[in-house]
């Protein structure tokens, strides 16, 4: 008999367990674990799906290991190499930066046919070799995917044969005016092809006009910017002009401001600046004195400044409104007529009659000669409000027949665009030579891509009796023409622009080897005569500026909420919307990024309830905007500030609806444009972030940065500096007394920065500089609201608190006071001799070199972040994502054309990395190799950092320190106990990078 | 009984010690084969021998011409007898006139053309192929007389391209990096395994003679007989515990070496030699016409990168010279598509790794093929070298800096020998430092 056969599943079913037992019915078993996500569904899909993911596991860990082998990759020669083309060797090329805003010569640095930076030019006598920030990051647009690729006629891309043909037969049947709208241009060459071109038709027009205007100013100087020179001054005066950061040309004006707030212990004087101003501009956060003034209160401090000025220089005095701040308008007028000859007035306003003020105290205190330089008037401004309106309203009376837009984007940027947009419809032919479909370039018919100016030839008349010429540093990308060479075309001319240019500079440079030279240089001395104003508009009369300062002054008055309407350091007046660089350099002194907001004061705030970040709607010309608010400490009671240049639609990827357009909000009086008004606002009840990178205010009483008083320099300069002593048992002792670690011996180099508090004006150019000669990736708005900004150099900004611990501990501290001063601080790796860093990496992915350099290693590094931590300075930044090649973050590293921006010697660094300031290590070992193999030793200023060599103040020095004749050691020893000191001195760290004490000028 | 269950063990042991010797020896054959290439390490380049020996022309004068010679003439000509492309120019200048060189060098197909005898001499006799014309000055085309004649004076053994003997910089490493510490270790494995081959082999001759001797002994004890007629019983061995572990530690040390060998040799492409779209040869043009390799790689003394010579640099020669061969056709075919030639890269350093030849071969004097290895042998390029950053830091910790007559070193030496005794490497001017390559 056969026995029967048990089969059991396992020990429990042998042994009938009562767990057994109950587990026997139930079906769906509760020890299996089951869909961990969804909870609900336990369908028997849940198990699948993990082995499927266990086998998509094992498959591709498989495929890996298979794949071993690299892959095939090519090295593609040239096939005929340029002779000039040395594969790995820079070639430099000189060329000029003026994208219708900032006047700068730059040098390009190209590798393999592509620019990859831009520096100044220090041949010209007009900028040295410092730059903005715009020229600096300038080299991006370049490489903007948003750019046209080639001509587009009715929406429709075609080629330039057929958009020629097109356009030259409409424009020869047009009937009506043919208007070229275009902002300042300054480019002999470029008027001359104007003039040809406008000469084929019976009426003819060019019409000028820029977006954040100077008509006003024109006006009053016989249609010229004066030749304002602030190294001859002993005394500003400012009204609200931002002189520094964006008015008219910063890069001229930071240079020669700076001469005479550099100080020595030889030489212990500084000019004296004050500045009345609205909003807390980077200029006035430099002041010495600075004033919060309602906008509407410009015309009464320009006034009580005449009357001042006058009665002191035997002048006639006029009716003026009264104003608040009497006391310290008598002390600047006091100072100015003190210093007669040396003193300066200068205004943004763009209200005739304050303009008309301003020109006659610089006359009566002298400055014609002296502190403006009469022979030397520049042209960078020709804008006139009066002619864009006469044109606007043309067009809308369908008397203009023909409309070219040059570099010009009236649909955005002015404050009539509604008009504008009307008046175009009545208009026959509309072309635009805008480098992408912008605002206006989407209303008209044909749109004939200009180059970028790294593409093309072009000169530029700055100055009377300057000149200097851009060169193309790359062919074109896209199959884009330049507007001249577009214009000859339809001329009918068969000379190209180049020939054109080398016309207009036979006469000045002579021959083939003058124009060698010029091509070469950059810049050369001469003068065209084709920027002088041809018909001026007549100047207003002191009496008439004086009726309508008085009739202003009382229709603004009282406690209205005034709007002020400012440009920003880095966007500008809308052109470098599209630029992730620009659009993440965080404001000098909002240090806000990727957006526009509502600047209002502290005061204000607190009396209409609006807490930073509310978003507030603001009214006016019954048109309104909304945006977030954000408090700003020194701003004018009962005011707003907001920057143009955000809000557009037609900018492109980085660009579009980033912030509100406040064009519409100018206010239109007359033939004039306001960038001021009277608003209204209302709390709108959302929210919006905005992404700043500093929100400390204040450095709660440590010692960070330090500043002292001129007077106190000029008693003992040995006083100005506090050093932290430690306490021993031998009594306070230098930290370097007491050390657990060994000092390094530096035999070759030792790589040294120094800092001069006294000459960073804060502008920011430095940290693009560093950006795009390192790599270093944009993050987008959310991630810098995250804190994770990949910059490695900040400019920290402080206010000096009037409060100490004492009076309410620290949250008092972080309130900065009604007017605070300001200093900003440029914060990099300071390149420890004793780096905390270095001690407490677990996998020595950063070290010190034999040259004093903390160098951090990607590849060795795993992210544990322990060096970020240990760092007192903040400075390292850590990789959290993938910021090249990933669709999140889509700058420029997203796509081919943005990556040639990148510089080749530098690692693009990859996601759980840690990173920070190299020193520009890969300039430093240029530098020697250079030495090497011309078998020398490297020269004082060779080897620079990108930061200094942006700056457009020096205020950053770099060298060897062990170099007794370089520059830094001569500061350094010159400095030593008085001005220089580190930062956290007490913690012993020993960096390699000293700062100077700020010395502030205060009255 | 236990000396002979010993050799019975030994004698199983020893095929595993043979196949582990035989392995270990092949292993270190590479690095052998490494050092003598590093010795051999071909200058392509005649070395300027008889510069001295020049007859009245100054020695600036002949180092310019052979400076220009080598950049523009050794690709068709050499300074001896032998004839590369063109004729051998030794003693040219006593063949002909001064000017005629300077006529024919200028535009040889205008010399030819206006009839000149020996002009149409020489073409015939070169297969009637024309040399490029020069745009040289008189004195340069002076310089490179000079040269020659300097080159034709010294005797022929000198002006011979020599095969290295002086030692330069670079040409040490090779040596010191790998071949000599090499060679010592294979030499003494070579040497232990024949000995222990004859220590065994004379043990059982010694064991086959007593048994032999037992064998015609006639009477033997019982001891005696057990051990003649006792066979080597392999089930023994099988069984044995001991051999067993020691079997299985060998079979695991084995395998782990080899798996980590494996894995440390993943991207790493030593040997890598990939097909290239044209079958270029370095072994014709660098090794049996002795082109400078600065002739065709014209940014390797300039430049981080030793270029890829483009299309019009294989041009200057072959406009006139093969102009039908298939390969050469393909170089046509590509300036007329104005499509550049897409080779293969051969040696591909991780980006994080910044390299510089200009650092190495101008300022440092390395020889191209102590990294490149014997590159004028070499019909397709092998990526020689492992590009390891351990292969480069070994390198940077041997090589001696290149500091004579480099200004720029001047103070460092000075330092490094009043504070230390040792040779002044790479490593001791912070060469193995991470921010040398790493940024």
């Amino acid at each position: 008999m056969q026995e029967t056969i048990k089969y059991w599943r396992g020990v429990e079913e042998l042994n009938n367990t009562p767990e057994f037992q109950k587990n026997a019915h139930n079906e769906f078993p509760e020890f299996l674990p089951v869909s961990e996500a969804n909870g609900g569904d336990t369908s028997s899909q849940v198990a699948p799906r993990r082995d499927f993911l266990k086998l998509l596991g094992f498959g591709v860990a498989a495929a890996t290991l298979a794949s071993c082998e690299a892959p095939v990759r090519k090295a593609i020669p040239y096939l005929n190499k340029p002779e000039e083309v040395e594969p790995g060797v820079p070639n430099w090329y000189a060329s000029t930066y003026f994208m219708g805003d900032i006047y700068n010569p730059i040098l390009v640095k190209t590798r393999e046919g592509r620019p990859i930076k831009v520096e100044g030019n220090t041949l010209s006598p007009i900028t040295g070799g410092g730059t903005h920030s715009r020229s600096q990051a300038s080299l991006l647009t370049l490489y903007d995917n948003n750019r046209l690729k080639g001509p587009v006629a009715k929406g429709k891309a075609t080629t330039w044969q057929a958009i020629d043909q097109e356009i030259r037969t409409r424009l020869t049947g047009v009937q009506g005016r043919v208007v070229l709208v275009s902002n300042t241009i300054i480019s002999p060459s470029t008027k001359a092809v104007i003039r040809d071109f406008g000469a084929q038709f019976p009426a003819f027009e060019h019409v000028t006009y820029d977006a954040n205007s100077a008509s006003a100013l024109l006006r009053a100087n016989g249609g010229l910017v004066p030749g304002y020179d602030f190294s001859k001054a002993r005394v500003i005066v400012s009204i609200g002009a931002d002189f520094l950061g964006s008015w008219i040309s910063p890069v001229e004006y930071s240079r020669q401001y700076i001469t005479n707030r550099k100080v020595t212990a030889d030489k212990p004087t500084m000019s004296r600046h004050y500045q009345f101003e609205t909003f807390m501009s980077m200029t006035g956060a430099n002041a010495d004195v600075r004033v919060p003034v309602k906008p509407s209160e410009y015309g009464a401090v320009v006034a009580a400044l005449y009357n001042r000025i006058a009665g002191g220089t035997g002048g006639a005095a006029i009716q003026a409104p009264s104003t608040r701040v009497t006391k310290q308008i008598d002390a600047a007028a006091k100072e100015l007529l003190a210093s007669r000859g040396a003193a300066l007035v200068v205004s943004d306003s763009n209200d005739p009659a304050v303009q008309t003020l301003v020109t006659a105290i610089n006359g009566a205190l002298g400055a014609n000669g002296t502190t403006i330089n009469t022979a030397a008037p520049s042209y960078v401004r020709q804008g006139d409000d009066s002619r864009m309106l006469r044109l606007i309203n043309d067009m809308n009376a369908g008397a203009v027949g023909a409309v070219i837009f040059y570099g010009a984007n009236p649909v955005y940027d002015h404050p009539l665009s509604a008009q504008v947009v009307n008046g175009l419809k009545k208009v026959g032919v509309k072309i635009s030579f805008a480098d992408r479909v912008d605002e206006t370039a989407a209303l008209v018919d044909y749109v004939c891509p200009d180059n970028h100016f790294l593409e093309s030839w072009n000169d530029y008349e700055p100055k009377r009796g300057f000149l200097s010429l851009a060169q193309p540093t790359i062919t074109n990308i896209f199959n884009t023409r330049q507007a001249q060479d577009s214009l000859l075309k339809w001329t009918g001319s068969t000379s190209d622009f180049y020939t054109v240019i080398q016309r207009t500079w036979s006469g000045i440079v002579g021959g083939a080897a003058g124009w060698d030279k010029v091509a070469h240089d950059g810049v050369a001395t001469g003068t065209t005569g084709a920027n002088e104003p041809t018909a001026p508009v007549a100047p207003m009369t002191l009496a008439a500026a004086a009726v309508s300062i008085n009739k202003g002054g009382r229709a603004a008055g009282g406690n209205n909420l005034e709007l002020e309407i400012y440009e920003k350091v880095a966007i500008g007046a809308g052109q470098h919307t599209n630029n992730p660089w620009l659009q993440e350099m965080s404001d000098p002194t909002t240090k806000a990024t990727w957006d526009n907001y509502a600047a209002i004061s502290t005061a204000t705030a607190k009396r209409l309830e609006i807490e930073q970040n509310d978003v507030i709607r603001v009214t006016a010309n019954g048109k309104s905007i909304e945006l977030p608010a954000l408090i700003q400490p020194g701003q004018a009671v009962d005011t707003i500030a907001i920057a143009i240049g955000y809000g557009r639609t037609h900018a492109g990827q980085a660009g579009n609806n980033v912030g509100a357009n406040v064009y519409p909000l100018v206010s239109v009086t007359g033939d004039s444009l306001q960038f001021a008004n009277t608003v209204s606002i209302t709390k709108v009840g959302a929210d919006k972030p905005i992404a700043q990178t500093q929100t400390h205010h204040t450095v709660m009483g440590r010692i960070v940065v330090q500043e002292n008083t001129l007077a106190n320099y000029q008693k003992d300069p040995k006083s100005v500096t506090e050093y932290i002593k430690i306490a021993t048992p031998d009594g306070p002792q230098k930290p370097q007394k007491i050390s657990l670690w060994q000092d390094y011996e530096y035999k070759n180099h030792h790589w040294g920065m120094v800092i001069d508090l006294n000459s960073c004006i804060g502008c920011g150019t430095c940290t693009i500089s560093c950006q795009v000669e390192n790599n270093v990736p944009v993050v987008g708005k959310q991630e810098v609201l995250n804190r994770r900004e990949m910059h490695w150099l900040r400019i920290d900004r402080y206010y000096s608190s009037d409060s100490t611990r004492e009076d309410g501990g620290f949250e008092k501290m972080e309130n900065p006071s009604e007017n605070p001063s300001v200093i900003f601080q440029p914060m990099l790796c300071q390149h420890c001799n004793h780096a905390p860093c270095e001690t407490v990496c677990p996998v020595a992915a950063t070290m010190h070199s034999t040259e004093g350099i903390n160098q951090m290693v990607y590849n060795r590094c795993v992210g544990t972040r322990y060096c970020a931590n240990n760092c007192p300075y903040k400075v390292r930044r850590f990789n959290w994502f993938n910021y090249a090649n990933n669709e999140k973050f889509d700058y420029q590293m997203n796509n081919d054309l943005g990556k040639m921006v990148l510089n080749p010697d530098v690692t693009v660094r990859s996601r759980g990395v840690m990173e920070k300031c190299s020193f520009c290590v890969q300039r430093i070992q240029y530098g020697k190799l250079e030495a090497k193999k011309e078998s020398r030793r490297p020269v004082d200023g060779e080897i620079v950092t990108a930061c200094a060599q942006a700056c457009p103040t020096n205020a950053i020095i770099f060298g060897d320190m062990l170099d007794p004749n370089s520059q830094v050691s001569q500061i350094l020893n010159r400095e030593k106990g008085e001005r220089a000191f580190h930062v956290l001195e007490e913690l012993n760290t020993q960096p390699n990078v000293t700062y100077l004490t700020k010395i502030r000028n205060q009255a | 009984m236990i000396s002979c269950k010993k050799r019975a063990k030994y004698t199983f042991l020893l095929p595993f010690l043979f196949i582990f010797f035989v392995f270990s020896s092949a292993f270190a054959q590479a690095p052998e084969e490494a050092g003598a290439v590093g010795k051999a390490g071909v200058t392509p380049a005649p070395a300027a021998a008889g510069a001295g020996a020049g007859g009245g022309a100054d020695a600036g004068v002949i180092d310019n011409g052979m400076t220009l010679f080598k950049n523009n003439c050794v690709q068709c000509h050499s300074v001896g007898e032998d004839v590369v492309v063109g004729p051998g120019l030794r003693d040219v200048h006593k063949r002909r006139s001064e000017a005629w060189l300077l006529k024919w060098i200028k535009n040889s197909s205008a010399l030819i053309q206006s009839g000149d005898k020996d002009a149409v001499a020489v073409f015939n006799k070169f297969a009637k192929q024309q040399m490029p014309s020069f745009a040289f000055s008189d004195e340069e085309i002076g310089s490179i007389i000079a040269y020659i004649k300097s080159e034709s004076a010294a005797p022929a053994t000198a002006a011979a391209p020599s095969a290295g003997p002086e030692t330069k910089p670079g040409e040490k490493v090779g040596e010191n990096a790998v071949g000599n510490v090499g060679g010592t270790v294979d030499l003494l494995l070579i040497v232990l395994v024949v000995v222990l081959i004859v220590l065994v082999i004379t043990l059982l001759i010694i064991a086959s003679v007593l048994k032999n001797y037992l064998k015609g002994k006639g009477d033997l004890t019982g001891a005696e007989q057990e051990m003649l007629e006792r066979r080597t019983n392999f089930a023994n061995i099988y069984k044995s515990k001991a051999v067993r572990i020691i079997v299985g530690l060998i079979f695991v040390v084995v395998l782990v070496d080899i798996s980590i060998d494996k894995v440390m040799g993943i991207g790493i492409h030593q040997g890598y030699a990939p097909r290239q779209p044209i079958a270029f040869s370095h072994k014709l043009h660098a090794g049996d016409h002795q082109i400078n390799c600065n002739y065709c790689h014209t940014s390797v003394y300039k430049s981080s990168s030793a270029n890829i010579p483009s299309a019009n640099i294989c041009m200057n020669c072959h406009s006139q010279i093969k102009k039908e061969s298939p390969e050469i056709q393909k170089i046509y075919r590509a300036i007329e598509n104005n499509k550049p030639i897409e080779w293969v890269r051969v040696h591909n350093l991780p980006d994080l790794a910044y390299f510089n030849h200009s650092q190495h071969t101008k300022v440092g004097g390395v020889e191209c093929q102590t990294c490149h290895g014997p590159i004028e042998t070499m019909e397709v390029v092998a990526q020689y070298s492992p590009l390891t950053m351990g292969w480069c830091i070994d390198c940077h910790r041997n090589t001696p800096l290149n500091t004579e007559g480099n200004a720029y070193y001047d103070n460092l030496v000075k330092l490094h020998e009043k504070q230390s005794k040792g040779a002044f490497i790479v490593a001791s001017n912070g060469g193995t430092e991470c921010s040398k390559c790493h940024y």
